[in-house]
């Protein structure tokens, strides 16, 4: 008995040390690549400025101003350091509406990829494990979506159920599963026939274990490389939609929808379009760069094909 | 070739029945037809006529079968905020938004084969992070920012070409080059690796060491070969090209299928939506076809059964 336990906590003490040296090894690699660096910190940067938002900024957001209209940042004539980098038509202060259109971002960003993933990778797995008509049905499907251009989908859905923060996790969900399903049933099929599969078949297991035990974590690593590109394009249709006016409703606050307003002011008021873009493209790029270095890591193929 | 021509144009047929369905779906949910159509104070009389006139006492099925027909027709009903067919509203706005397409295209070609192939041969070298570093930027920044920037220096600030509108060549430069730009940033990442690949084969090594000077071996033994990723490239660059007219052409006011696509939605005018969609659907779709077409002409080795 006493020998027992003590066999087991060998056997755990052992298994910890190894996922702690997986982990160091994991922050090394990721240490080594500096583009994968740079992401690291643009994207720690970034949830900073949505977690600690309130800290970072005195002003709400959506508070209107009149008196304080089109003022100029700090830095320039007439810009005040109460304001860091100016106001908008409305008298709203920026930089606190880029510390807290952050949180929309990364929200939508990740909550839509999430989603879309989870249909995207269901689909796929039923595709290519039951195949036959399964298969047929999903497969044309997809192929319909893909004749569309994603954000022309995501226009017709939001014309139905109207613009918010909810729908529109839902509406690129069910817009962008395409490339989850294609890439997971293609994974499938070439899982489905290893020797594994076939000697957990072969000695009778239960096709639910099959898929959750044998396939599933082997499809993963694919799952993480799309998951990661899927982020980036994600943060920026969520911006394309604000700017349209089909995202997130006031008083939420998107930077594509700040973009919208300065657009109308950009012949006089430089400051009010250019930082929400600038946002954008540091987050963008940090997403890019990490999922850069996500797929180098897991999937080395795939790097030699990319050169 | 004739034989797979038919058996693809075959295959457009069930995708065009799904994405007819799913416009269908959607628009019926939208709500009652009937009451976006009436005027407020139209009676309970006027309702059910209008409901008879519409055909929406029948059953779902029915209703689509009509819907298809007529479709077919080329008849997607009338928009009310226009008060006209909604097809030949769509068809009027498509030269514009194929012009801008194809401008763009090109500008982005232009852009992107000497770069792809510079920096594939000069790979790792400081001309090559450097191109590499600005096609990262150019993904990573929304095209309708880039397009707002380029107002900014062009127009507002130089004063050298229009802020937006349709018209002469001066109009096209800015709306142009905003979708160029990011489209030319993912052509060139993707003709650098396929030019790498190539540049490690054989015949390039043996041309190499026949003594050709390296503008012919580049020019005409590698690039040639890798046409046919450029042209896969390009192809696959369509769909979003159409995704980033819809908002160069809201940002520049440029009067094109997108800007109208984008006004519809926000008026939830379902005629127009339904047309413009299922026309680009179509017009993706014969792309598609095209290029395949294209690749058989351009690489004998490929058959098609």
């Amino acid at each position: 008995m006493l020998a027992k336990t003590f066999e087991e906590k060998q056997v755990s003490t052992r298994s910890a040390s190894n996922r702690k040296s997986k982990l160091s090894k994991t922050i090394k690699l990721l240490f080594n690549s500096k583009t994968g660096t740079v992401g690291l910190f643009l994207i720690i940067l970034v949830t900073c400025l949505a977690v600690f938002a309130p800290w970072l900024t005195s002003f709400d957001p959506a508070q209107v101003n009149p008196l304080a209209r089109l003022q100029p940042p700090m830095w320039m004539e007439g810009g005040s350091a109460e304001h860091i980098l100016g106001t908008d038509n409305l008298g709203r202060d920026i930089w606190s509406r880029i510390v807290y259109g952050s949180r929309i971002s990364l929200i939508i960003g990740i909550g839509a990829v999430l989603f879309s993933g989870f249909i995207g990778a269901t689909l796929g797995l039923l595709a290519g494990f039951y195949g036959g008509w399964i298969n047929a049905i999903i497969m044309r499907i997809a192929d319909a979506f893909l004749a569309v251009p994603t954000i022309l989908l995501m226009l017709v859905f939001l014309a139905v159920v109207g613009p918010g923060l909810r729908t529109l996790i839902v509406v690129i969900g069910i817009t962008s599963w395409v490339p989850y399903a294609r890439v997971v049933r293609g994974e499938v099929l070439s899982i489905k026939e290893r020797e594994f599969v076939k000697a957990a078949q072969a000695i009778g297991a239960k096709k639910k274990r099959i898929i959750f035990k044998h396939i599933l974590p082997n499809v993963l690593s694919s799952f993480i490389i799309i998951s990661g590109m899927n982020v980036a394009t994600t943060i920026v249709l969520e911006a394309s939609l604000s700017f349209l006016g089909l995202g997130v409703k006031a008083p939420a606050v998107s930077w594509g929808g700040m973009l919208s307003d300065g657009r109308q002011y950009v012949a006089t008021s430089w400051w009010v379009a250019t930082f929400p873009g600038i946002a954008i493209t540091i987050t963008v790029l940090g997403v890019i760069f990490l999922g850069d270095w996500l797929r180098d890591i897991l999937d080395p193929r795939m790097k030699m094909k990319n050169g | 070739m004739t034989r797979y021509l038919l058996k693809s144009i075959l295959q457009i047929v069930p995708v065009l029945f799904i994405i007819s369905m799913l416009v269908f779906v959607l628009v019926r949910a939208t709500g009652d037809p009937v009451a976006l159509m009436l005027p407020e104070s139209a009676t309970e009389q006027d309702r059910i006529e209008m409901t008879e006139a519409l055909g929406l006492n029948e059953p779902l099925y029915v209703q689509y079968g009509i819907f298809i027909s007529n479709a077919i027709r080329g008849d997607f009903g009338i928009s009310y905020h226009y008060g006209q067919q909604a097809l030949p509203l769509v068809l009027e706005r498509l030269p514009a938004s194929i012009e801008l397409a194809v401008v763009s295209m090109v500008i982005s070609t232009l852009i992107a084969i000497p770069l792809g192939i510079l920096s594939a041969l000069k790979r790792n070298s400081y001309l090559d992070l450097i191109i590499s570093g600005i096609s990262v930027l150019g993904k990573a920044m929304p095209n309708f920012w880039v397009g707002i920037m380029l107002i900014l220096f062009f127009s507002v600030m130089l004063g050298m070409f229009p802020v937006s509108g349709r018209g002469g060549l001066e109009n096209m430069v800015l709306p142009a080059f905003t979708l160029g730009v990011g489209l030319a940033a993912q052509m060139t990442r993707m003709i650098r690796s396929t030019m790498l690949e190539i540049l490690n084969q054989d015949y390039i090594r043996t041309a190499r060491s026949k003594g050709i000077i390296e503008a012919i071996v580049v020019g005409k033994h590698a690039f040639r070969n890798g046409l046919i990723s450029v042209v896969t490239i390009m192809s696959l660059q369509f769909t979003s090209l159409i995704s980033g007219t819809l908002i160069t052409e809201t940002v520049f006011a440029w009067p094109g299928l997108g800007q109208l696509l984008v006004a519809a939605v926000n008026n939830k005018d379902m005629a127009i939506i339904q047309a413009a969609v299922l026309i680009i659907a179509l017009l993706v779709i014969v792309i598609n076809i095209l290029t395949d077409v294209v690749y058989r002409l351009l690489d004998p080795r490929i058959k098609y059964n």
